[in-house]
């Protein structure tokens, strides 16, 4: 396998007394679109600001392209294409107007710098718009803008946070297209964080990280097909720490309480559903099966619901 | 491993473009940096001339010509107040990330907000200078020769000032406190508005000590050709305290940027 694009290791970084990146370990294939979900708060948007070499970590390093984030972070910088949650296009001005800016920010002038441009507005369809202000761009046309600007520089990787953060549905679908068709015609990698299952199930490979620590790596197909089968969720009207104490006594298999309802990852779920209706009658009020999604190993590897991230400090291990 | 030098130049030169582009497609800045002064040495200065007495002169200066000069700095103060403030938008827009991840040398940010902030502080002060007629001051050759230098030196040490205010900032709320608290008292015991007493009391001191009075005198001695009656010292002194002063608001500028808080 060739080296890999991206290569992070044993981050951490604390804001205070919060550890936002607790020891993360990932490494991401050249060609690959790897996504990072996580719940807000989950030490996504730390580890975009360490890749876009915008944040030190306190400890731990991380390596793109081979180049040190730190160290070599000109070289990194001039190879990376980062697109931020908030565009950074000035309103004030013309989407031409914001890409030679862009571009001259990396050097681009003249010549070069107008055939780059006339590149890249074709390439995301924004030839007719480039005279516009950028104030009166949808929120989707911004975001297209902020992609022209960046592959003005050609870069081999980009890293996009929350790529979809503001976008309607159609605008989300013509991101991921454009993102596609990237990776398909110049061989870029892509990384992107999220906090949306399916968002972060487009991408080749997910990984998961909750509390600033890796819980989940590998492709969406993996990922749900770790669980046993289907998930069982049950409701009770009364106690569900009990109810499920008993579940997990009489059948022998693990049952969690998330959120007041009861969750049994099992591969037989009907014929279970069919035989917990009939052993506790009059106690279940609500009952449901579905195949796993990526929430569902979010809840089996961390026995929380998604979006449910403490926000409070946690306290830092003492050495 | 090949590495990657920063970039000098080319960014310094769009950012700069981009700064006078922006201020020029927001109209209510030019209005803001322009007419507040104008409107405020016609009022102040209307109001103020009949009771207007300098101690050693004959009189013979009228407070609009006295004032004149101070309206200058504040027209300049204005306008780099509004230049350095975009440092703020920027970052709250997001366009300053673009720029803070693309492989510039660390002084491009700040330098082009100096050089932004100066050619326009500079622009509207020399629009203003149209009025200086009206006022009964001549704009020779020679004054003109003298006020280009004072013009841009102060000019660059507002804009130095605004900038060391706006990078730690994360609102301009933040920003307009700081203006009235600080900024605003720095021009009033400037002798922008009124004469410094002489003697050793604490006004005199805070007039001496403030760099923003050498830009005053700098500007006023070029205006009357060394003929001002309320000279706080030579020209090119002040000239060059105006020079050493922006050159320390570029340096301190240079650090914070090269020294982010750990957030």
């Amino acid at each position: 396998m060739s080296q890999p694009a991206i290569i992070i290791r044993d981050l951490v970084k604390n804001f205070g007394e919060r550890r936002a990146l607790d020891g993360l370990h990932l490494q991401i294939q050249p060609g690959e679109i790897f996504s990072i979900l996580g719940p807000n708060g989950g030490g996504k948007s730390t580890l975009f600001r360490i890749l876009s070499t915008l944040l030190e970590p306190d400890a731990g390093s991380a390596e793109i392209l081979g180049y040190h984030v730190l160290e070599d972070s000109a070289a990194v910088r001039a190879r990376l294409g980062v697109v931020f949650q908030s565009p950074s296009l000035d309103p004030k001005l013309s989407v031409e107007e914001n890409l030679r800016c862009g571009g001259a920010l990396y050097g681009l002038r003249g010549k070069e710098l107008r055939l780059r441009i006339r590149a890249a507005a074709a390439a995301l369809e924004l030839t007719e718009r480039l005279s516009d202000l950028v104030e009166h761009l949808s929120g989707g046309l911004q975001r297209r803008a902020e992609i022209a600007k960046c592959l003005l520089t050609s870069p081999e990787i980009f890293i996009l946070d929350e790529p979809s953060t503001g976008l309607d549905p159609a605008a989300r679908l013509d991101l991921w297209a454009t993102l596609e068709k990237l990776r398909q015609e110049k061989k870029v990698t892509i990384l992107y964080t999220t906090h949306l299952m399916e968002e972060a199930a487009r991408a080749d490979r997910v990984a998961i990280i909750s509390a600033g620590k890796l819980v989940a790596l590998g492709t969406p197909a993996e990922l749900t097909s770790s669980l046993r089968g289907d998930v069982l969720s049950l409701s009770t009207a009364s106690g569900a720490d009990q109810l499920a104490k008993k579940l997990s006594e009489q059948y022998g298999i693990p049952a969690f309480v998330i959120e007041g309802e009861i969750r049994i990852e099992h591969d037989q779920a009907y014929t279970l559903a069919a035989r917990i209706a009939a052993d506790f009658p009059n106690t279940i009020t609500g009952l449901r099966i579905a195949s796993p999604t990526l929430e569902d190993v979010f809840v089996a590897r961390t026995g929380s619901l998604f979006g449910e991230e403490k926000l409070e400090p946690q306290p830092l291990q003492k050495k | 491993m090949k590495k990657c030098t920063t970039l000098l130049w080319t960014p310094l030169l769009a950012l700069w473009w981009r700064d006078i582009i922006r201020f020029l497609r927001q109209r209510n800045r030019i209005i803001g940096a322009l007419a507040t002064p104008l409107v405020f040495w016609l009022l102040v200065g209307s109001g103020f001339g009949p009771s207007f007495y300098q101690k050693g002169s004959a009189a013979t200066e009228s407070y609009l010509v006295y004032f004149f000069p101070g309206i200058l700095l504040l027209i300049m103060l204005f306008t780099a107040i509004f230049s350095t403030i975009s440092v703020i938008e920027d970052r709250r827009e997001g366009f300053l990330q673009g720029a803070l991840v693309a492989p510039l040398s660390p002084v491009v940010i700040p330098l082009s907000k100096f050089l932004g902030g100066t050619t326009l502080a500079l622009l509207q002060a020399l629009f203003f200078c149209l009025l200086a007629p009206l006022a009964g001051i001549h704009l020779g050759a020679v004054q003109l020769l003298l006020l280009l230098p004072a013009l841009l030196l102060a000019g660059f040490s507002m804009t130095g000032l605004g900038f060391l205010v706006a990078w730690p900032m994360d609102s301009t709320q933040g920003f307009h406190a700081i203006m009235n608290i600080f900024l605003m008292p720095l021009w009033m015991m400037s002798g922008a508005l009124f004469p410094m007493p002489e003697g050793s009391g604490w006004l005199y001191l805070v007039g001496r000590f403030n760099p923003v009075s050498y830009c005053v005198s700098a500007i006023r001695d070029a205006l009357m050709m060394g003929r001002a009656a309320t000279s706080l010292t030579d020209y090119y002194i002040s000239l060059l305290i105006t020079a050493l002063f922006g050159a320390a608001t570029l340096a301190m500028s240079f650090y914070l940027v090269a020294h982010p808080k750990k957030k």
